[in-house]
Order: C-alpha cells, then sequence, then structure tokens
C-alpha cells in the first residue's frame, strides 16, 4: 500500500487530539445513559416478573407515581426544600469557620501544637451521635439541622486548611520576605492560595457529610425535611414513599456535588488539583 | 552609590551539643556596580552568607554594611534570587514578576503597567499571561530575576540561578544576564559551582574554604568587557581557570 503512494504528493496527516478526547466523550456519555436506563428497566422488569418483591423493593414506576403524587398533594417540595436549605448552609458555615481555623494555625506554632490533638480527638468523635443532645439544645427546628451539619464539615475542613499551611514551601514564604513582605502579606499572598488545594479537596466530601448529617437531625426529630418524610413513611409501612425519599435524596445529593464540582472549578482557575 | 560590605560575619550552629561553624570571620567589600561571584565547595557557608546578607538569618557574629549603613537582620534591602524559581504557580508570570511592587502598595493595574515592557525586552514576550508551569526552566529563571530588578534594589544576591540548567540554556542565559547587568548597573554578588561561569560572568572572584566557609582568595578577573564566547578561549580565561581549579581541588573535602 505505502510503494504505490510513496512518489505521490504527501499528504500532510495532522492529528486533532481535541476532536478524538471530544468523540471518547461523547461515546462515555451515551454509555453511561444507556446503562443507567438499562438499570432502571431491569429493576422494573423484575418487580413486575416478581423476581423483586415489590413490597419491599417497589419499582421505578411505583416510585414515579408516588413521588409526583407527593410533590402535587403532600409536602415533598417544602421537605425538599427545607433539607437542601439545612444541607447547604451547614455546608457554607462548616467550610468557612472550619477553613479559617486551620488557616489561623499558620500563625504560631506553640498555638497550633497545642490544638492539633484536639482536633484530632474531635474528629474521631462520632458527631451524629451527638444528635439527640443537640436537638434538645437547639429544638426540633432548622436550627439543630444546620448545627450537624455544620459539626460534620467543621473539622474535616479544618485539618484540609491545616494541611495546607503545613505544606506551604518554606522557601515561597522567604522569597516574599526578602522581598520586604510583612507576616500578613505573606498570609495573603502565599498561605492562603497555596493552602486553596487542600481547602477545595474537600468540599465533595463535606458536602454528603452535610447532607447526612441534616438527614440525622430530621431522624432525631423534625416537623418537615425529607429525612421526616421517609421516618414518616417507614413508620406507617408506606415501603413506596421510603424509596421516593431515598430517590429524592439521591438527586439531591447528585446536584448537590455537581455544585461543588463547579466551586471546585471556579476556585481552582488555572492550577493543578490536588488529588 | 550602593556598595556592600561584609565585616566579620560568622555563623555556627549548635549540632549534638557541639558549636559547627558554617561561616567563619568573612570579611568582604562588593563595589559599587560590580559582578562579584562566590565559589566554593559545597557546604561553604556560601548560602548561609547569603541569607545573612538578605537579612533572613542572623549572624552570630559580624556586621552587614549597605552604603555605610548597619542592615545586619533587616530584609527587604537588597534583591534575593535563589536556583529554584520560585514563581508562584497560581499567578501568571506578569503577575508573578509584579509580587516585589504590590508587597510596596502599587495598585497591580499600575505594577502590571510598568512591567510589561520589562518582560518584553527581555525575552517573556508571549508568555505574560501563561501561568509558571507552561514555561521551560531558563524561562522560568528569566521570570525570577524580573521579579528581582523590578524590586529595584542597588544590590542582587543571586544563588546559584542557572544552577538546575542544561548547558545550552546555561551559556544563552549567562549572555542575557550580562545584558541585563549591563543596562541596569546593578551591584551583584552571584554564588556559583562552577568556575567557567564565575570568570565568564564576574570582574571579581572570592574563593570559599569548605566548612566552616572561610575567605581563601580574592580574584581579579581583569578580563575585558564586553564578553562572549570568544572570551571563553582567551589565554586569561584558560589561567585563571587552572588557579581556580587548583585551589577548589586544595578544599574538596575527603567524603567528596
Amino acid at each position: 500500500m505505502a510503494g504505490k503512494s510513496i512518489h505521490r504528493q504527501p499528504v500532510l496527516k495532522i492529528e486533532d487530539p481535541g476532536i478524538a478526547r471530544k468523540r471518547m466523550r461523547r461515546r462515555a456519555v451515551s454509555g453511561q445513559i444507556i446503562v443507567g436506563l438499562l438499570l432502571v428497566f431491569l429493576w422494573e422488569f423484575l418487580s413486575r416478573i416478581g423476581w423483586l418483591d415489590s413490597y419491599y423493593w417497589s419499582s421505578p414506576g411505583t416510585i414515579v407515581r408516588t413521588g409526583w403524587k407527593a410533590a402535587a398533594e403532600g409536602t415533598l417540595l417544602q421537605d425538599l426544600a427545607y433539607t437542601s436549605g439545612a444541607t447547604i448552609a451547614g455546608f457554607i458555615l462548616g467550610t468557612v469557620a472550619g477553613s479559617l481555623l486551620g488557616l489561623s494555625f499558620w500563625w504560631s506554632e506553640l498555638y497550633s501544637r497545642i490544638t492539633e490533638p484536639y482536633l484530632i480527638a474531635f474528629n474521631a468523635v462520632p458527631k451524629l451521635a451527638l444528635a439527640p443532645v443537640l436537638v434538645i439544645m437547639f429544638g426540633i427546628g432548622f436550627d439543630s439541622k444546620v448545627i450537624l451539619a455544620f459539626l460534620m464539615t467543621v473539622i474535616v475542613a479544618s485539618i484540609a486548611a491545616y494541611s495546607g499551611v503545613k505544606n506551604v514551601d518554606r522557601d515561597l514564604e522567604q522569597m516574599l520576605r526578602s522581598l520586604g513582605a510583612k507576616r500578613h502579606q505573606i498570609f495573603l499572598k502565599v498561605v492562603i492560595p497555596s493552602s486553596v488545594p487542600w481547602m477545595v479537596s474537600t468540599l465533595k466530601i463535606n458536602i454528603s457529610l452535610a447532607l447526612a448529617g441534616t438527614i440525622v437531625g430530621e431522624f432525631i426529630s423534625s416537623r418537615q425535611g425529607i429525612g421526616r418524610m421517609i421516618l414518616y413513611a417507614g413508620q406507617i409501612l408506606d415501603i413506596d414513599l421510603v424509596w421516593v425519599g431515598v430517590v429524592v435524596l439521591s438527586f439531591l445529593s447528585i446536584f448537590m456535588y455537581l455544585g461543588t464540582v463547579w466551586l471546585e472549578h471556579v476556585l481552582m482557575k488555572g492550577r493543578q488539583p490536588k488529588s | 552609590m550602593s556598595e556592600l560590605r561584609t565585616i566579620h560575619c560568622s555563623k555556627y550552629y549548635l549540632k549534638n551539643g557541639e558549636p559547627m561553624g558554617a561561616l567563619d570571620d568573612a570579611t568582604m567589600q562588593v563595589g559599587d556596580g560590580r559582578f562579584v561571584s562566590i565559589i566554593g565547595p559545597s557546604g561553604c557557608g556560601k548560602s548561609t552568607l547569603f541569607n545573612i546578607i538578605a537579612g533572613l538569618t542572623e549572624p552570630s557574629s559580624g556586621h552587614i554594611l549597605l552604603d555605610e549603613e548597619e542592615i545586619t537582620g533587616k530584609s527587604g534591602r537588597v534583591g534575593y534570587m535563589l536556583q529554584k524559581d520560585l514563581l508562584l504557580p497560581w499567578r501568571t508570570i506578569l503577575d508573578n514578576v509584579i509580587i516585589g511592587l504590590e508587597l510596596r502598595g502599587v495598585a497591580k493595574k499600575e505594577a502590571r503597567r510598568r512591567a510589561l515592557p520589562m518582560l518584553q525586552k527581555y525575552g517573556l514576550k508571549g508568555f505574560e499571561y501563561d501561568h509558571p508551569d507552561a514555561l521551560s526552566g531558563g524561562m522560568r529563571q528569566r521570570a525570577g530575576l524580573i521579579r528581582t530588578l523590578l524590586d529595584d534594589k542597588a544590590v542582587i544576591l543571586l544563588d546559584e540561578p542557572f544552577g538546575a540548567l542544561d548547558a545550552q540554556t546555561r551559556l544563552q542565559m549567562q549572555n542575557w544576564l550580562l545584558k541585563i547587568w549591563s543596562d541596569f548597573r546593578k551591584t551583584v554578588l552571584f554564588v556559583t559551582h562552577d568556575i567557567d561561569e564565575a570568570i565568564y560572568l564576574s570582574d571579581e572572584i572570592i574563593v570559599f574554604t569548605h566548612r566552616p566557609g572561610r575567605i581563601k582568595a580574592q580574584i581579579d578577573v581583569a578580563l575585558p568587557r564586553p564578553r562572549n564566547e570568544k572570551t571563553l578561549m582567551e589565554e586569561r580565561f584558560l589561567l585563571l581557570k587552572r588557579e581556580l581549579l587548583l585551589m577548589l581541588r586544595e578544599e574538596r573535602s575527603p567524603c567528596g
């Protein structure tokens, strides 16, 4: 084949890695959608032919119908707003407060050394186990859920920011000092930006921890929220409605995850992520 | 005028309860606008001396004078550049080089306006808005030096700035540095391991002994400027090289 064309005018073959990458992505996404649809159909099919007991496992069709009814006649949408509101509020408060706490350790080695073991100890405390106390302290309303979500995230965020602080390149600090920088300038221009990848790396974990905190708070005692709806549905043996709650929470979780991916993208503009 | 003097500078550390000398009684003078190199075996206290001059470490004894003013322990009085480029990876090249101006309270916009022509004139045209990881080692060192120059100090310390570069790039960078030096007329104190580099660039070479670093000799290079590749083959160049090689061989530490 090559022998025939070798004397002809050579044809420039220019590869465009962008196109190959795009095609790969398109094919991967279509594949992912197909697998998802297959799983849903399989679930529906197996429960229809009776291989799955639809009393326990429900079925996609029933879940959609029940969910529709709960949204139209019940309080599903208000519950969703309540749960996502508490989660996001707790997540933001916990991430901001935790990051500030972690960053503050840069200022004094003595202070950070005294505090660090308590941080680790508090991280080991199963915060969810405190939920009943918190509900008694802060009431059965919105506040106790926000506080649970906050407690779930604050220590993780502070440990992440502290790791960032510990990994700041000392030579960068020296370089700034040699340019005559004051401590607060080093903090603002080197310590915070170089800790960003560490702080960002926990956003995805923290949003799901915050959601878990909120739901447990609602389980303990609440008048609203998806968690309360699931608990209530379980008590009256309306398992289809339990499944509605689980599916709604899954979607909420996915959307919030995508939100943190976007946030990560914004905060990490022009940089390598810290895996 | 900007003349740098170190007077009886020493630095001792305690190691396993015993005092260990890093630098011993360094007294030297770098005249205004001169290019002076320091060479010596590794661990001869060159970097210690630089940290002391830059005010990042206090000497155990001795003084640093800049134009007869005591600057011992004061940072931000001389420019300082290390072998590592130490560019901030989250900033563009342009925003990296203006950091000294920023620290002094110059508005970002104004600082950028001042820095752009510098970048373009000294070989970073087209890279102004790139992040450091998009640049080669040589380019990054250029940015590092321009950052130091923009900080506008009369005396500049360069600690093996080309140590990590390959031979080709190195020669290119040496010529580039000579051009910058003749454009800005800074007083330069330069540390290197490379004898050729020291002779090629300097007016004067200071040889340090093995740890604790002590000044062994001070040599006047006395090669005409401007210098170019031909300088490398001049008799005087080879003579100096021989002399320096012999001196450094005496200082080679027993453990290599």
